[in-house]
């Protein structure tokens, strides 16, 4: 008897579908099967966008001008940047509670260093290290020595706050002297920059999109009809064409020109970019997610899954040393109570957002439009002259309605057999 | 019939005083399809965790293809073709079919994932297989049936090219459908080359499907007996020790 292997033997052709065959119909329909089956994905998040943004623009006479327009990007970009680093770690149903006093931490340092006369980029590299060590720390005992995550990072959350304070003494706010870092929150690309981004960002979708399909037009594989992928093109061009063009008129009150793209959001944009390629489109991504669904079974496929969960933690805690960098570009200032609140409202928006508090679901990009549901309640609630109380009290009924849709659907989805 | 694909000759393990496993010989041929019951206790999974490498024997030989081998890790018995398919099936119900397939050994195209490689060689081992309950391979396994994830779990080990599936209690779980739907796939497995031995304590499955029967009793093969050649009375007093062969 012969040892026939997977190619080998093909009984009569079975076919077995890949979920690329039909027209565009058949596509949509597809997807919304999977929302019934609890997929949700980024749809909540997206009504919830769309559903706010009418209502406060109804409220508000202020919330649809340019200047707020281009506001809310800029407010967004801290939250945002802070909820995609805790994915990672919310992939593998873990949690760090400390990413924002660790963040601020880190910029104490950047502080400290610049005013010591280094250069701003080693101060920053020196940030972004503690960020490295930290993280890698966290992901210890959380991975080697088996300590919750939700304990060791509040001990943390605790110890950095007292660090903090050592650092920079009691109280008091310190101004950062650094023109460049300043900018990145404050400063504007010209106008053709705004364009050009755009272009950057409609070529490297299409690139890979078509780049994709001709990998499995040359595997014999069946593609999704061609159209899908213009039609997102062409959304994503309007979309971004139509944010381009608002924030490259002028949204002065005063006499001084202000207009153009934040110089902040191509940096968003990048770090959203990477981190999605990093999670769909290496094995490191895909064995997060294995970890995130099943340790055991990750563990017998022979993945590594002390090295995954350390890293992921060292992950974290690096890009939430980013988000940190745009707070102080911001407000201009370092002080020893920084990041306290703001590590809840970024698990909050990842949240909001479709990232599953369980592990193994969730994407970056739905964590960015969470991060944007939640700056826009913000944003909206404090134009309305409506007091910080209420904003918390909405903030918080979001995060439960959020958590709520996660668990649901997970059920729905079957994932409550093994839990 | 040929040369036998694993052969265990006079294996032993104890762990401190309790001796589990007290010189057991095993054969299983390639194209059959071996049982291996014996009551609880009896030292089928010390047996199998033994030639999966998760815990080495401590004496006797161990024969692959004819070569002796001293299997001391999972990754050794994964590199011969040994391949052990869970009870609890080991698979990420938040990942797809391909996914889970490739699961620890995805391929890749310049440093990042190849897919389309990765579902053209994952679509034609389930079609090997003659699988039909599958609607596409890109489906979470979270939406699937536990038959059709036993059939993933399969499935698996005949994208690896395993020379012995080893498959733990495949059906415990099972209902009628979906267990004669296993059942077939194990059938098609073996008829594809493929040696599989089968932990299971339900007879009536072992007397469809299987070649042969080994009965463990306390740490001892009582006997290792053409399917053909016994009744389901004969085995139950093999397991339970009321019957020896010298009967």
């Amino acid at each position: 008897m012969t040892n026939q292997n997977s190619t080998g033997l093909n009984l009569a052709a079975q076919e077995i579908a890949s979920g690329h065959e039909g027209g565009v119909v058949d596509q949509v329909k597809a997807y919304f099967a999977r929302v019934k089956n609890g997929e949700m994905g980024a749809l909540p998040a997206t009504g919830a966008l769309l559903v706010l943004t009418a209502l406060f623009a109804y409220l508000s006479p202020y919330f649809l001008t340019k200047l707020n327009f281009a506001n809310l990007f800029v407010q967004a970009a801290q939250l945002t940047t802070l909820a995609i680093a805790l994915v990672f770690v919310l992939l593998l149903a873990e949690i760090d509670l400390s990413a924002g006093v660790a963040a601020g931490v880190a910029m104490d340092v950047f502080y400290l260093t610049t005013t010591f006369g280094v250069p701003w980029p080693i101060g920053l590299v020196s940030a972004l290290l503690v960020g490295v060590v930290l993280g890698f720390v966290l992901g210890f005992f959380v991975a080697k020595i088996g300590v919750p995550s939700f304990v060791i990072t509040l001990a943390f959350f605790l110890g950095l706050q007292g660090v903090a304070l050592i650092l920079l003494g009691d109280g008091g706010l310190f101004r950062v002297e650094v023109p460049e870092v300043r900018a990145i929150m404050n400063d504007n690309l010209p106008v053709w920059g705004g364009w050009l981004l755009l272009a950057i960002v409609v070529l490297v979708s299409a690139g890979m999109g078509f780049y994709d399909r001709y990998r499995r037009t040359a595997s014999g594989l069946v593609n999704r009809p061609l159209s899908l992928l213009l039609i997102k093109l062409a959304f994503m061009t309007a979309v971004g064409g139509g944010v381009v063009y608002v924030l490259n008129l002028n949204r002065s009150a005063s006499v001084k020109e202000i207009s153009g793209v934040p110089i902040v959001i191509p940096i968003v944009l990048l770090i959203i970019f990477l981190g999605t390629f990093l999670l769909d489109r290496t094995k490191f991504g895909r064995h997060l997610y294995a970890v995130g669904g099943n340790p055991e079974a990750a563990r017998r496929a022979g993945i590594k899954v002390v090295r995954i969960r350390i890293t992921a933690f060292v992950i974290t805690s690096s890009l939430a040393v980013v988000a940190g960098l745009f707070h102080v570009s911001r407000i201009g200032v370092v002080e020893a109570a920084a990041g306290r609140t703001i590590v809840l409202s970024g698990v909050a928006a990842a949240v909001v957002g479709g990232v599953s508090l369980f592990g193994g679901r969730g994407r970056l990009i739905h964590a960015a439009l969470g991060a944007m549901v939640i700056s826009i309640i913000d944003n909206g609630l404090g134009l309305l002259g409506l007091s910080a109380g209420i904003s918390f009290v909405v903030t918080g009924t979001v995060l439960a309605l959020a958590a709520t849709v996660d668990a649901v659907s997970r059920r729905r989805s079957g994932g409550i057999r093994r839990s | 019939m040929s040369n036998p694909v694993i052969e265990l000759r006079d294996v032993k393990k104890s762990f401190g005083p309790v001796e589990v496993l007290k010189g057991v010989n095993l054969k299983v041929y390639a194209g059959q399809v071996t049982a291996l019951v014996g009551d609880n206790g009896a030292g089928k999974s010390t047996l199998i965790k033994g030639l999966s490498g998760v815990q080495p024997y401590d004496s006797g030989t161990v024969l692959f293809d004819g070569q002796e081998v001293d299997i001391h890790d999972p990754i050794q018995a994964a590199e011969l073709g040994i391949e052990v398919v869970y009870q609890d099936l080991a698979l990420c119900e938040n990942l797809d079919i391909v996914q889970n397939m490739f699961l620890g050994r995805e391929e890749l195209l310049q440093k990042t994932l190849d897919e389309p490689s990765m579902e053209l060689q994952a679509t034609k081992a389930l079609q090997s297989l003659s699988v039909r309950t599958v609607k596409s391979v890109r489906q979470k396994v979270s939406s699937l049936s536990g038959g059709q994830r036993q059939t993933v779990a399969i499935a698996r080990s005949v994208l690896r090219n395993a020379k012995l599936v080893i498959l733990d209690e495949p059906t415990a779980a099972l209902g009628v459908a979906q267990t004669e739907q296993v059942l077939n796939l194990v059938q098609r497995l073996a008829d594809s080359g493929v040696a599989v031995l089968i932990i299971s304590h339900n007879l009536a499955d072992v007397f469809k499907v299987c070649d042969d029967i080994s009965v463990l009793y306390l740490g001892r093969m009582v006997t290792q007996i053409e399917t053909t050649e016994t009744t389901q009375n004969d085995v139950v007093g093999y397991i339970t020790g009321t019957k020896s062969v010298e009967d």
